[in-house]
């Protein structure tokens, strides 16, 4: 089975900064990880590959530096990857990300699968899967925490949705975007870490992938960020240390009166 | 042909309507008010009663357009992207908002691309620009570290998903009256390359942590699997769901439908209490939107608390029962 994992490298979010002032993030001394829901698409691809064989390709879009999330999916069991990288693909929305990636897909031509993360932690949006498979006109499934069963012309798959799992069975090629519950994403081993160190990763820009640049970066992006704040953390909320027993006991009381009050209970 | 109108895509299960495309409708009605245009609502299902989308009309509707046929009885992508890009052809509305469900997070970016238009996801403020009329989204980033501000300019219609719950529907008017008109869809264009074989329903009924209007959630602070029973009993005397943190669906006391935060589900219940949770980044990603907060943890240092409403500094094992004992004499009076 030939496997598209597509990965975004992300700031890590465990201590995010936001400049006061401006607003924004501070960028300098936070590490770019692989997207953390991104690991579960990687395990999963090369789950299915040691199972069935193949090939799983690791696939981003990102500034050069990306390079070493790819190197990472590789050392976690990814055959190999493709980095997208250019100017004009900067300042993309989930609109132009999905278009790029999927022209990219379109010139690696061969597969039968692509999977991806249930969402990118930064951005926020799930919404870039769907977008491929829509721009590849393939079907695909969201939030999927198992693969049941391997079948010629299709995959029986289960989605995680919010009453229960649905079991589907969708036809290949497609796309599915994964969920945490579906593996337990493996660490790279230190062999494959240095087979990856070698392995050089070709950098593909517009042209590679005669994408139409009037759909690309900034410029091809329907919707615009306009303004970015940084939300009020803090409730101010009442606080109690009760020290003993009767203490305690009151302090539930006015946790029940707070549930009263607001109609809670 | 202009864009014009505001369009709410509605959700059903077995003919009944969900509550989010109520709280759809209100958000719709305030947009659709501030433009001065009518509020439609779209539902697509096997077979729709008339009471119940006259439901619809009551909750803020001018007018219901409802496609029926059995490929739409449950949401697939093909049938439901399809049909809605053909509805959006032929009416042409300017906004379109559905539900940041599995399902309109799922119909609504597919959607996005078929008609060549921005889409953002998960919204919890929806406006409209006084000067030029256009849809004004704010939503929570980076794990609810900043909030965007976010417009689609020149693209119509201009989409968005909306965080479930962090609205109240508004109350049925039943004297309000709107039109409730049955569209057809070429059913060879409903045709779906999934097929759903199957729906197993979460047993335990204290998952569903994202339609529940009361969370209860532990952590670490619960030590072992045993003692997060109690949580579970509270949960269901306040009619409420179990919630966990990833360390707690790690060490296995809960499954992974009740992770709350950034790998887990972001939920808005009325009420969220979280015992025994250090309030980590991540975490916090997933209960910011929650109406009220409540924390109990021994560590009066404890991030939880400056998310907090109303917080206890104490042993859980010595707090907990006796919210239980004092819900269960209230239950009795
Ligand atoms: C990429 C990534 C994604 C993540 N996604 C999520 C996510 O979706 N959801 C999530 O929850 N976490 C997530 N995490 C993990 C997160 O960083 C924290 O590790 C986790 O939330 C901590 O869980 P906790 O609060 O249960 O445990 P701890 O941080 O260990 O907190 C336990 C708390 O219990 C208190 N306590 C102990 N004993 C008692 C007692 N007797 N009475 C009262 N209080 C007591 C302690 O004071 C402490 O504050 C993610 C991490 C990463 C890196
Ligand atoms: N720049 C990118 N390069 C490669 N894959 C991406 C990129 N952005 C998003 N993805 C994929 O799409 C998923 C959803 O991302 P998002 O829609 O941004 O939340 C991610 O988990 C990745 O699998």
């Amino acid at each position: 089975m030939k496997i598209v994992v597509p990965i975004k490298q992300v700031p890590e979010t465990n201590n995010v900064k936001m400049d006061p002032v401006t607003g924004t993030m501070v960028r300098d001394g936070v590490e770019p990880i692989i997207n953390p829901l991104d690991l579960y698409a990687i395990e999963e691809g090369v789950l299915l590959k040691e199972r069935i064989g193949g090939e799983v390709r690791a696939l981003s879009m990102g500034p050069k530096k990306a390079i070493l999330a790819i190197k990472e999916a590789i050392a976690m069991g990814c055959d190999d990857g493709i980095l997208l990288s250019d100017r004009a693909f900067a300042g993309a929305d989930t609109w132009a990300t999905s278009y790029v990636l999927s022209q990219a897909i379109k010139k690696i031509g061969d597969y039968d699968l692509i999977i991806c993360g249930e969402r990118a932690t930064d951005g926020d949006t799930g919404q870039v899967g769907p977008g491929i498979a829509t721009w590849l006109d393939i079907p695909f499934a969201t939030y999927i925490n198992k693969i049941v069963e391997i079948r010629e012309n299709s995959l029986v798959v289960e989605r995680m949705v919010e009453d229960g799992y649905e079991i589907l069975e969708i036809e290949t090629p497609c796309l599915l975007t994964v969920v945490k519950e579906i593996n337990y994403p493996r660490l790279p081993s230190l062999r494959r870490k240095q087979l990856a160190r070698q392995i050089e990763i070709p950098v593909w820009g517009p042209a590679d992938i005669e994408a139409d640049t009037k759909n690309l970066g900034l410029k091809g992006s329907p919707t615009r960020v306009v303004k970015i704040s940084t939300p009020q953390v803090t409730r101010n909320g009442k606080l109690l240390t009760p020290k003993n027993e009767n203490e305690i006991e009151a302090a539930v009381d006015q946790l029940i009166e707070f549930l009263q009050g607001k109609e809670i209970i | 042909m202009s864009y014009k109108g505001v369009w709410i895509l509605g959700e059903q299960e077995a003919g009944n309507i969900k509550s989010v495309s109520y709280e759809l409708l209100k958000r719709g009605r305030e947009l659709a008010d501030k433009l001065g245009v009518e509020l439609t609502a779209v539902m697509l299902g096997k077979k729709m009663a008339r009471e119940r989308l006259q439901e619809l009309v009551y909750r803020g509707a001018d007018k219901v357009i409802v496609v029926e046929d059995p490929a739409l009885e449950y949401f697939l992508p093909d049938p439901y992207v399809n049909a809605m890009e053909i509805l959006i052809n032929r009416h042409r509305p300017e906004i379109l908002i559905a539900s940041a469900t599995s399902t309109g997070r799922t119909v609504a970016p597919a959607l996005a691309i078929r008609c060549n238009t921005g889409l953002t996801a998960d919204c919890t403020g929806l406006d409209i620009d006084a000067e030029n009329g256009n849809l004004i989204q704010t939503r929570p980033a980076i794990g609810g570290n900043i909030l965007a501000t976010i417009r689609t300019p020149n693209h119509r219609p201009q989409m968005a998903t909306v965080r479930p719950h962090s609205n109240k529907p508004l109350d049925p008017d039943r004297h309000r009256t709107g039109r409730i008109i049955n569209e057809s869809v070429d059913p060879a264009l409903l045709k779906s390359r999934t097929k759903r074989l199957e729906f197993k329903k979460n047993e335990d009924a204290g998952s569903n942590i994202q339609d529940a209007e009361i969370v209860i959630a532990g952590g670490k602070g619960f030590k072992k699997e045993e003692n997060f029973r109690i949580l579970h009993e509270v949960a269901a005397l306040l009619g409420g769901a179990v919630g966990a943190t990833r360390d707690a669906v790690d060490l296995g006391w809960a499954t992974y439908p009740h992770q709350v935060g950034l790998s887990g589900k972001t939920i808005s219940p009325k009420l969220y209490m979280g015992i025994g949770i250090s309030g980590s980044v991540q975490h916090l990603a997933g209960i910011k939107t929650s109406e009220n907060i409540i924390a109990v943890n021994n560590d009066p240092e404890a991030q939880i608390f400056r998310v907090a409403d109303f917080g206890i500094v104490g042993d859980l094992f010595e707090v907990l029962p006796l919210i239980k004992q004092k819900l269960q004499a209230i239950k009795k009076q």
